[in-house]
């Protein structure tokens, strides 16, 4: 079975959306996306050890070999991936039930639980895949699953917000199918092993030069790259609390590694610098983005937007970190991908514990929240701090890395707006702590009890998990700095 | 032979009609049409290359050497599928919208979104001083 | 082209969608031209099917007309000007046209043409790539689909109130008594209709065709029948939860024959361990998979069209009763 482990690791969630479907009562189906979820983070960390110890796994499928059939391809940048994902998704899941009870109604809890296994099959499958069309009907999958999730949001402003999403996100895949074309076009391949050894033969021809630059705007606007970000705040916000909480911390970070794989791997790193000023392009673009979104999220009065801006400005971080095309920039952009799933997830389902209880999630309301539900708000406030970079906190290392990266190149100007953009994160998580804990509960309003304990458990077991790979680094930065090595070529 | 490459500029053409209508129109149906355009185009690109001039259409029989290229074909069968799956969820997002908002005019949505955005506004700060 | 303009100009939208109809009926002859049989065959009852009638659907709901104001129109033009000179631009270093000498036709497809006989054992290459070579792909697209129907039940559905259903046959019955000649017709025709989509499914083997597109058949004899003689009366004949449940088996069953030839020590979607002849296990699996396809495609395409319908149907029973109450 070990041979199978890639292949395992998508089809367990897939066949289990349409199984759910047959299932159908509520409880039973949670359990059972719960199960899924869990094999397939059990399966990607055997893929990883894999990785790590034997090298390129490659699958072919149909037994067709490379070109002529699909085939997954599993490196340890995707190994690291798989992990993120599915375990980001199995810790959301646990607390799913009690968070939709109070924010879908009943009779679409199946549904939900369907959507959101197809939305993990996709993402899983566009990280595992190694041909490029295969990586086009996956994002479809993860696309149409993640609107339809959005769109079930009791507020009628998550339906304009998925519109939006659609729009944008299909001219976005569009985009990428047309640069796909246009990449066979020149080699008559589709698979990105035999694209990256084919494409240097015709690489200064105006036609792949354009595909190019319709891969990267594709995908650009499905990272919400600051300026094509429009979809992105509203989309977070209005979604159901655990749908925001899932894609907050994956599918930017699918989108980032879409980039990656087809900046450095396809089109090769050499390419892909030498053609587009892409350093100069991603640096003003992540710095005017971290600025320009922190600014934003300091003024927002819903907490989502808030975190949701945040997000957008995070994307600016790991964007400059691979503007530096170095192996210790990608080193941290590796890293605080990882970390940001994991700040994020745990930041958005304590919110997800604070809709369950209040109903709402206006500033305003938060306050005195900080005595109501104290666990809760505890985990918000360390979600934050590693947010703005406190050492002890995931955060901390991943700043650490992207600076160290930025002095090797002698960018000092980068690396103080880079400090000066976490002081932005401290107003605006300050605002969030100082509302909380600071002011008195409103007159006239029921005090509310701490979150269930569903919602505890997965929150805590994504904080700790903030604090212990803040501490003992080597797990996260050892994959990370070799899979940054692997992509530039380097034997480690 | 500029003429040779006729057909992929009638392709470009296309695409960007779709493009156009899905910026620049208001309504969300209209926006929809354009997005199916814009991706049917798209397709009139990939079978374009796939053409061989003489070759026939992929089904093997005897006395026929040429063929066109299949794989193309196989994709953008894949690819209209996955169009369709777009068009049909957008179009129970309008259904949804309209009932919602009670208009398909992107400008009327927005301007109710911004609307009840100030009227929450208010309702928190009057519960504030309440 | 022509018609692509007049979209843009258009503001009544029953004739911009009659015209994206023709528009898709335009480009499947194109496919047609381009030796592209199948992917017409399948644009055909897309493009000009499927999409347009579900456009016609929504239009009735959503009023038909568009207001004037087009916003943005300079930032429309901008981004259009500059990726239709990038693409034009990119467009100078292609092959030309019909050439037969151009890298895609050389790689990878050259296998296609000359060992698929040998390999696959079937004379529609189009299929046997599609379900052989590339099978995970369209594993892939059955999902889509498959998560289309589900997006649109979840968005859509409505919960049934058996009080509602009075209503509902009062609104039918009036719409549909007086086209006699239309229901005999119809009765005549979907036994027809039916048959047409099994014959293509069973043909896509040897010519265009395949569960794509039967399913797509299928799915149009059902829709027609619930258009002449009222969506509850459809809804006698085919029932919503098993519908629902033809949509999961089917995907299960493309996925199980995967499984399957896991468990027969070969990779996913190895046919070739199916049977004990590489050939006819390549056949069995081809046609298992091709079922696989039909099933989901045809139930999903019932559901959408279900779905929609019904709330148009609700909008409708909604409207009547608030008409009564300002008149009482």
């Amino acid at each position: 079975m070990i041979a199978h482990l890639p292949i395992l690791q998508v089809i367990i969630p897939l066949m289990a959306a349409p199984l759910c479907l047959l299932l159908r009562h509520p409880k039973l189906v949670w359990l059972f996306s719960l199960l899924a979820s869990g094999l397939a983070f059990i399966v990607s960390i055997l893929l990883l050890q894999q990785v790590m110890t034997s090298g390129v796994i490659s699958y072919e499928f149909g037994g067709w070999e490379a070109p002529w059939g699909i085939e997954y391809r599993i490196d340890k940048l995707n190994a690291f991936l798989l992990l993120i994902i599915s375990a980001i998704s199995t810790v959301v899941l646990i607390a799913a039930q009690t968070s939709i009870e109070k924010e879908i109604p009943k009779e679409k809890h199946t549904l939900f639980y369907v959507l959101y296994l197809l939305s993990l099959t996709g993402m899983l499958g566009i990280v595992s895949t190694g041909d490029a069309f295969n990586v086009f009907v996956f994002l479809e999958i993860s696309s149409l699953s993640a609107y339809a999730l959005i769109a079930l949001g009791n507020d009628r402003r998550a339906l304009w917000a998925s519109f939006q999403y659609l729009i944008m996100g299909t001219i976005g895949a569009t985009f990428i199918l047309i640069g796909i074309g246009l990449m066979y076009q020149m080699t008559g391949t589709l698979n990105m092993e035999d694209l990256s050894q084919r494409l240097p033969e015709v690489e200064q021809t105006r036609t792949v030069f354009t595909a190019f630059v319709f891969v990267i705007v594709g995908v650009c606007l499905k990272l919400a790259l600051f300026p094509l970000h429009l979809w992105l705040p509203n989309a977070y916000a209005y979604a159901p609390s655990i749908v925001t909480a899932f894609l907050a911390a994956t599918a930017t970070k699918v989108a980032i590694y879409l980039l990656i794989r087809f900046t450095f791997t396809v089109f090769g790193f050499s390419f892909s610098f030498a053609t587009l000023p892409l350093e100069t392009l991603f640096l003003l673009l992540g710095l005017v983005g971290i600025f320009v979104a922190s600014s934003v999220a300091i003024y927002q009065k819903n907490v989502k937007h808030i975190f949701a801006y945040s997000s957008i400005a995070q994307v600016g971080y790991i964007i400059v970190g691979l503007s530096t095309g170095t192996v210790m920039g990608l080193t941290a952009t590796l890293l605080h991908m990882f970390n940001h799933a994991l700040m994020k997830g745990a930041i958005f389902l304590a919110l997800g514990a604070v809709v369950y209880r209040l109903g709402n999630i206006q500033l305003s309301s938060f306050h005195g929240l900080g005595r109501q539900m104290p666990l809760t708000m505890a985990a918000i406030v360390v979600g934050g701090l590693s947010l703005i970079g406190v050492p002890l906190t995931v955060g901390f290392i991943s700043k650490w890395y992207l600076l160290t990266a930025l002095l090797e190149k002698g960018w000092w100007p980068v690396a103080i707006l880079i400090l000066l953009g976490s002081l932005l994160a401290v107003i605006y998580v300050w605002r969030i702590i100082e509302v909380a804990y600071f002011k008195a509960p409103l007159v006239g309003k029921t005090p509310v009890k701490e979150a269930p304990l569903l919602f505890i458990i997965p929150i805590w077991t994504l904080i700790i998990a903030n604090i212990y790979f803040g501490i003992d680094t080597r797990l996260s930065v050892q994959v990370a700095q070799s899979a940054a090595q692997s992509l530039f070529g380097v034997s480690p | 032979m500029i003429l040779g490459l006729l057909n992929y500029w009638v392709v470009v053409v296309l695409m960007m009609c779709g493009l156009y209508i899905v910026i620049a129109h208001g309504n969300l149906i209209k926006k929809i049409v354009g997005l199916a355009i814009f991706q049917t185009s798209v397709f009139i690109f990939y079978i374009s290359m796939a053409k061989v001039e003489g070759g026939t259409a992929p089904i093997l029989a005897d006395g026929i050497s040429q063929y066109s290229n299949p794989l193309p074909h196989v994709l953008i069968l894949t690819a209209i599928v996955v169009g369709i799956a777009t068009t049909a969820l957008g179009l129970a997002l309008v259904v949804r919208i309209k009932e919602a908002y009670g208009s398909i005019e992107e400008e009327d949505v927005q301007n109710l979104d911004n609307q009840t955005q100030v009227d929450s506004q208010q309702q928190v700060t009057e519960g504030d001083q309440a | 082209m022509v018609v692509a303009f007049a979209i843009i100009r258009m503001k009544d939208l029953f004739a911009v969608v009659m015209l994206l109809g023709i528009y898709g009926l335009l480009s499947a002859s194109f496919f047609v031209a381009m030796d592209a049989v199948d992917v017409a065959f399948t644009e055909a009852a897309v493009g000009a099917g499927i999409s347009t009638l579900l456009m016609l659907v929504v239009i009735t709901m959503t009023g038909r007309t568009e207001k004037v104001t087009r916003h943005k129109p300079l930032l429309a033009l901008l981004v259009i000007a500059i990726t239709g000179a990038l693409l034009i631009y990119g467009t100078l270093d292609m092959p030309y046209y019909g050439s037969a000498d151009a890298p895609i036709h050389h790689h990878v497809a050259p296998r296609y043409i000359n060992d698929s006989m040998q390999e696959v054992g079937i004379p529609n290459i189009v299929t046997s790539v599609l379900a052989s070579y590339r099978a995970f792909d369209t594993f892939g697209e059955v999902v889509v689909i498959f998560t289309a129907g589900i997006g649109v039940l979840a968005l859509l559905s409505v919960a049934r109130r058996p009080e509602d259903s009075e209503d509902i046959t009062a609104l039918d019955d009036s719409m549909h008594e007086q086209n006699l000649v239309l229901r005999i017709i119809t009765k005549i025709l979907i036994p027809f209709i039916l048959l047409f989509a099994l014959y293509v499914q069973f043909h896509g083997d040897f010519g265009p065709g395949g569960g794509f597109q039967a399913g797509v058949i299928f799915a149009a004899a059902i829709i027609l029948y619930a258009m002449i003689f009222g969506l509850s009366n459809a809804r006698k004949v085919i029932n919503q939860d098993f519908i629902q449940l033809i949509t999961a088996v089917g995907v299960l069953f493309y996925g199980c024959v995967g499984l399957v030839s896991l468990f027969n020590g070969g990779n996913f979607f190895d046919y070739n361990v199916l049977s004990s002849d590489p050939i006819a296990g390549q056949h069995l699996g081809i046609l298992l998979i091709e079922w696989g396809v039909g099933c989901t495609v045809a139930s999903v395409m019932i559901i959408i069209f279900f779905n929609f319908a019904g709330r148009r149907e609700m909008q409708k029973i909604n409207n009547n009763n608030n008409n009564q109450e300002s008149s009482s």
